[in-house]
């Protein structure tokens, strides 16, 4: 039993699970936002790299954020939200919060040691910086490669796969676009790409305004004009990023890390990238910015840990993640049970209706 | 955003004019007012309104193909019903709709795909995690069988127009054809009486299979509204096409099933709690899910008291099928709603968050002050 227990949840290692018999350390992203200046070349790198389309071209009346969310074309995003003072300040309480809830008594197997545990930032020392008056915060999210992809499980084809580097990653010419991994992913990573073939030429009919934008604005960027003129690749199936999955198997950093200026995105082993994660997260406490946190450290977090780990600057919903995101294919033992006992009812509703005289 | 001194020294708004309506025709949407008035009034943040999680990219084809799956696995099984206990009525036009709901469906989801080209990579590999997978082999041997029943059915009438003998008992292929189609009534009956419920059922479980708020938490008493809803639909057509003397099963059927799907969906609505259901009070797939418990309580009531009449037993029929459209339409919006408003993944995400930790269960948030 103690294979199949986590094959659906809880800390696991994907690629072994996955019947690898080569073995890669798995891979992933550390973005690390408080060092993001917003410049885009990641979006832009991964775009060139990867010969992603143009996905439509508009103001979005959402900070220097113009590109909207991560979607069929676009697998990095940068999200910029700007702040006040008073907002800064409930960040950091909510950061002193996470911090005043201890350290997570770590059941997997990256338990850290007592020597690398970084010092208790609990206390808000004098040592706390002053709150500005306003702040950007900047972040590049990206697909997150979770443990227990719920994309993967549900995709029915086969078109989703899990590499030897632990990365998920779709086949192109397998997919038929059936859009069930775009409801699945808990992040709203994945999705299809719209374009001349298909039904889906005419844009998404659940888009909704902005708010405080012009009447017709919608979510779902318009068809671009490459689109609309059958000229793109793959229209129908569902895209997300790759990692780079062509790069990593000869031995290449992923586009967007390589084109970071800052290092803000930091590519290598997970491993790795959590300890220069819990290390940054540590820094910042010491110097007084407690509302540094980490996002997708912990293997046993409702998707049994990510690829992508972030070091944030506020609760997690402000960038659009998910609070508490859950694989919802945990769940799905219990869902075909319930839906067995109300398949015996449908039997049983059904051989009731014939019982009695015949009227 | 920007801040100066003196915005703390605001005057109050003026209060509008007229009656409090918008002025969106005048000033671009409203575009010019106080940048206070655009700070959303919710208890939730997000970024910028968005949703976090994606609604399914899926069109109203889904939602047809929920209904004609339940009128599909119904139909079988008052088919089976009426074939073992001499229904002949029941047996012809189950059969009939058994199968033609399932081409219908199949369509559907066939035209549905971004890729309709590649409807049959659905047929690539067995994947248990995934119910779509399991759906398409259910619904690829529930058509088999289905097919196998109607061919004998058709078989059955035609040589009966023809006098029996003749075409019975000659050596031609065709003769051979009817006597082997003969034999398989009985397995190819129930073979799709067997697969009809999880046809029905697995159709709830597509839809909570997903990050979909409403759809997920749903998914303990969704199986049960969909086989209600199914029995419903395949229930109502009958009472359409079958003549009175043989609606006895189906007239018991809708009530039952009236009753089943009514009480499913009460106690779904209330432990999905107030935030998680409202997508099923309100708006448009509110008002279609009221609709469908009115249609469905007037046509099991009418099946019941004026299912011996011709016309009662048609109009009661039309009644519960619109139900049964009304409800699986109304879940199908109410899922989007849920997916497109960030209140719904933002709000239950975090009252779990703080009811584990309020528990001291600390290890397992995604956030993390180290």
């Amino acid at each position: 039993m103690g294979f199949w227990r986590n094959q659906l949840s809880g800390p696991t290692n994907p690629a072994a699970d996955a019947a690898w018999d080569r073995h890669e350390a798995r891979k992933g992203f550390f973005t690390d936002t408080s060092i993001c200046i917003g410049c885009k070349a990641c979006e832009v790198a991964c775009k060139e790299w990867n010969g992603v389309p143009e996905d439509g071209l508009d103001l979005l009346n959402q900070s220097y954020d113009n590109t909207g969310a991560l979607g069929a074309s676009t697998w990095r995003h940068v999200a910029f939200v700007e702040q006040t003072s008073d907002r800064i300040e409930q960040a950091r309480e909510s950061g002193r919060r996470l911090v005043a809830l201890g350290m997570p008594t770590v059941r997997g197997a990256d338990q850290l040691t007592p020597a690398e545990t970084p010092p208790a930032a609990a206390a808000p020392g004098p040592t706390d910086p002053a709150i500005p008056d306003m702040r950007w915060l900047m972040a590049s999210d990206v697909c997150k490669h979770c443990t227990h992809a719920a994309c993967l499980d549900v995709c029915p084809t086969g078109a989703l796969f899990r590499t030897e580097f632990g990365t998920v990653v779709v086949q192109d010419d397998v997919c038929n676009g059936c859009g069930y991994c775009v409801a699945a992913c808990p992040f709203g990573v994945i999705e299809r790409r719209r374009g001349d073939e298909g039904h889906e030429s005419t844009g998404q009919s659940h888009g909704i305004s902005i708010k405080g934008a012009p009447s017709g604005w919608s979510h779902q960027n318009p068809p671009s004009y490459a689109a609309s003129n059958g000229e793109v690749k793959n229209v129908g199936i569902a895209q997300k990023c790759t990692l780079c999955y062509d790069r990593l198997g000869a031995g290449q950093t992923p586009a967007c890390a390589q084109a970071c200026p800052t290092t803000s995105i930091k590519f290598g082993d997970l491993d790795e990238m959590r300890a220069t994660a819990r290390a940054r997260v540590a820094e910042l406490h010491d110097l007084g910015f407690s509302e540094a946190r980490l996002y997708g450290v912990d293997d046993n977090d409702g998707v049994g840990g990510t690829g992508s780990t972030f070091l944030l600057l506020d609760e997690p919903e402000i960038y659009g993640l998910p609070p508490d995101p859950r694989v919802t294919t945990a769940d799905l033992p219990d869902m075909f049970r319930k839906a067995g006992y109300a398949g015996l009812a449908m039997l049983g509703l059904a051989a009731a209706s014939f019982v009695g005289r015949r009227r | 955003m920007t801040t100066n001194p003196f915005d703390a020294d605001r005057p109050p708004e003026r209060t509008r004019r007229g009656k409090g309506q918008r002025r969106s025709d005048q000033n671009g949407g409203g575009r010019r007012r106080d940048e206070s008035l655009m700070v959303p009034d919710v208890s939730f943040d997000s970024y910028y309104g968005r949703h976090i999680v994606k609604p399914a990219p899926w069109g109203k084809e889904i939602a047809a193909y929920l209904f004609l799956g339940g009128v599909a696995a119904g139909s079988a099984l008052l088919a089976a019903g009426g074939r073992a206990l001499g229904y002949p009525a029941l047996r012809r036009v189950g059969r009939v709709a058994a199968i033609g709901a399932a081409a219908l469906g199949g369509g559907a989801l066939a035209k549905d795909l971004g890729k309709p080209s590649r409807a049959l990579n659905m047929m690539r590999t067995v994947k248990l995690t995934s119910p779509m997978s399991v759906g398409s082999w259910i619904l690829t041997a529930f058509s088999g069988f289905s097919s196998l029943a109607l061919a004998s059915e058709v078989t059955q009438a035609v040589t009966e127009r023809s006098h029996g003998g003749a075409t019975r008992s000659g050596g031609s292929a065709l003769a051979r054809v009817v006597r082997i189609l003969e034999v398989v009534d009985g397995p190819a009956t129930a073979g799709a009486a067997l697969f009809a419920p999880p046809l029905a059922a697995y159709t709830a479980v597509l839809l909570a299979d997903t990050a979909t708020p409403t759809w997920h938490e749903s998914y303990r008493e969704l199986p049960f509204v969909f086989v209600s809803s199914a029995n419903l639909a395949a229930a109502g057509l009958a009472l359409v096409a079958v003549p009175t003397a043989q609606n006895g099963p189906a007239r018991k059927l809708a009530a039952l099933s009236a009753l089943t799907e009514t009480l499913a969906f009460e106690r779904m609505q209330e432990k999905l709690g107030p935030v998680l259901s409202a997508p099923l009070r309100t708006g448009k797939s509110g008002r279609l899910l009221r609709a469908s418990k009115a249609l469905t309580i007037a046509g099991a009531v009418g099946s019941v008291a004026l299912g011996r009449s011709r016309v009662g037993a048609a109009v009661s029929g039309i009644a519960l099928m619109a139900g049964s459209v009304c409800l699986r339409l109304g879940v199908f919006e109410a899922g989007m709603v849920s997916a497109i408003d960030p209140k719904y993944t933002v709000e239950p995400q975090r009252q779990r968050l703080a009811a584990r930790r309020a528990a001291g269960v600390v290890d397992d948030s995604i956030t993390t002050a180290r």
